[in-house]
């Protein structure tokens, strides 16, 4: 399985200059209210899979936000797309149709999850 | 029918201030409010932020402005229809008392957002989750405790709620709730320095004047934790406790926490008075707050002449906010009184 970066002695800097956010834009056109996201965690504090996994909704989408697909289709699995999350999103996103198409969208970049 | 010179509805800091300045001016003024009391959201406040100023000194200077010569105060009066008549305003209140004035001020304020509706955070189910109002009762009365009398170890305090909020219809942010969460878990810590206080914010908005100060002090001299993550899941332990979840967001971890008392900084939102009285004369805005004639240049005006605005019915405001808007309302409609009869 790739590292995440979930341990504290990440070497890694995101840098924008060279990251791939056009991704980001495919998923927003799709799901306009990922726009809306602001980060607050609720969706990740209260999401289904937290309770035999480590999946963290809010933090997979801004890595995709911000170009950064290592690991993340390996994450996404870890989703059973209940749509807990978003019954308690206070911004309306839509957090669902965002790791269908974050997961979609992985697929043809080639970023295959160990499935 | 009694006449006035102006019709004020509402007995809360933005009547009273408006009715005073008037009243000053050698206006005749009604001052009308709903409740048995005056003082509006001041009635329960405890201390005020920034700077901790003790409320009832408010509520004092408040009343002894009430006491002007100029203003009859009726209380138990809860305006009910206000329609145009001819040149006049008509002010009509559920026991029957009925007034005609050349102008009238809205002032009647807002009313705080009913946590039940965030079904989520067992308000009204646990006793245990209390409102930043409820809270700030007990501050009044030196008593903070469980609903089984017990002292509480550790106190968490909750932004947000009914605010920001698209599930609840409130996109709009209170602005005075994370300041009053800075004061109240102040107060936490005064009344019982061994507690434990959390902040669980989405954003820390400290606006005003003196405000990041405090919020540096509580860190510094009061030991408040803040924690960047909001509060989703809120369940009761074996031992009558809470545990509450949320994502620390900082460390990207989720955190789960046990509290004795989890006080919910509930939001602003039009009070009933506001929206059915903006109805009637058509001055409603968005989220049933009153809408004036121009934000930057006649905030205190509405498109009908003599129809004025002042205080929380237009927007979350503060005390001191509230009261220069209510001396710039007096401003105003004395000048349009003054016009009227030259
Ligand atoms: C939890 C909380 C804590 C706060 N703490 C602070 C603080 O520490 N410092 C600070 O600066 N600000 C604080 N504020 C803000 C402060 O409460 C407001 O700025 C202030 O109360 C606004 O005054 P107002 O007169 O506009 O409205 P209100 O206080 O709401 O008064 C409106 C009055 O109108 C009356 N009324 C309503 N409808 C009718 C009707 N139909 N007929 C007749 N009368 C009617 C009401 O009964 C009420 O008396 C706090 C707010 C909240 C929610
Ligand atoms: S609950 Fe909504 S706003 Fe909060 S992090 Fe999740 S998706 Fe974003
Ligand atoms: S849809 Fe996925 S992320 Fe959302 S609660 Fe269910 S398992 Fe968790
Ligand atoms: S003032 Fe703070 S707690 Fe209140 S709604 Fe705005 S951000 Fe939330």
């Amino acid at each position: 399985m790739k590292d995440l970066g979930f341990s504290i002695s990440q070497s890694r800097t995101i840098d924008l200059d060279k990251s791939d956010l056009s991704a980001y834009r495919r998923v927003v056109e799709k799901v306009p209210s990922a726009k809306l996201c602001l980060m607050c965690g609720a969706c990740t504090a209260t999401c289904t899979a937290r309770n035999h996994t480590d999946f963290n909704f809010r933090k997979v989408h801004l890595l995709f936000r911000r170009g950064q697909f290592e690991g993340l289709a390996e994450e996404l699995d870890k989703c059973m797309l209940c749509g807990k999350c978003r019954l308690v999103c206070n911004r309306g996103v839509n957090t669902r149709a965002i790791i269908y198409n974050m997961r979609i969208i992985l697929e043809n970049l080639n970023y295959k999850s160990i499935k | 029918m009694n006449k006035a010179d102006v019709v004020v509805i509402g007995g809360g800091p933005a009547g009273i201030e408006a009715a005073y300045n008037l009243a000053r001016d050698n206006h005749k003024v009604v001052l009308v409010e709903k409740e048995k009391e005056i003082f509006g959201h001041m009635q329960t406040a405890y201390t005020l932020f920034p700077n901790f100023q003790d409320a009832s000194e408010i509520r004092s200077s408040l009343l002894q402005k009430t006491k002007h010569g100029n203003i009859t105060l009726y209380n138990n009066s809860e305006v009910t229809q206000v329609s145009r008549e001819n040149d006049f305003w008509r002010v009509q209140t559920i026991n029957g008392l009925d007034f005609i004035a050349p102008a009238v001020l809205l002032a009647s304020g807002f009313k705080t957002f009913d946590a039940r509706y965030k079904e989520e955070l067992g308000y009204g189910i646990y006793k245990g989750v209390i409102t930043s109002v409820e809270f700030e009762e007990m501050l009044k009365v030196g008593k903070i405790q469980t609903a089984n009398g017990e002292k509480p170890r550790r106190i968490a305090f909750l932004n947000c709620v009914g605010s920001r909020d698209e599930k609840v219809g409130n996109h709009y942010c209170s602005r005075v709730c994370c300041i009053n969460a800075v004061k109240l878990s102040i107060e936490a810590k005064k009344q019982l320095p061994e507690v434990e206080a959390y902040c669980f914010y989405m954003d820390i908005r400290m606006s005003g004047q003196f405000y990041e100060e405090l919020y540096r002090k509580s860190q510094e001299d009061f030991d408040v934790n803040y924690i960047r993550g909001r509060i989703s899941e809120v369940a009761p332990t074996i031992d009558n406790r809470l545990q509450v979840k949320c994502e620390d967001t900082l460390s990207q971890t989720p955190l789960k926490m046990t509290v004795d008392l989890l006080v919910l900084m509930i939001g602003i939102e039009a009070s009933e008075g506001t929206a059915r009285i903006g109805e009637q004369v058509g001055v409603n805005g968005e989220y049933n707050f009153s809408k004036s004639i121009s934000l930057h240049t006649a905030d205190n005006k509405t498109k009908h002449q003599g129809f004025f605005l002042a205080g929380t019915c237009k927007r979350p405001l503060t005390v001191p906010e509230t009261m220069a808007d209510a001396r710039a309302a007096a401003l105003e409609i004395d000048l349009y009184l003054k016009s009227l009869s030259q």
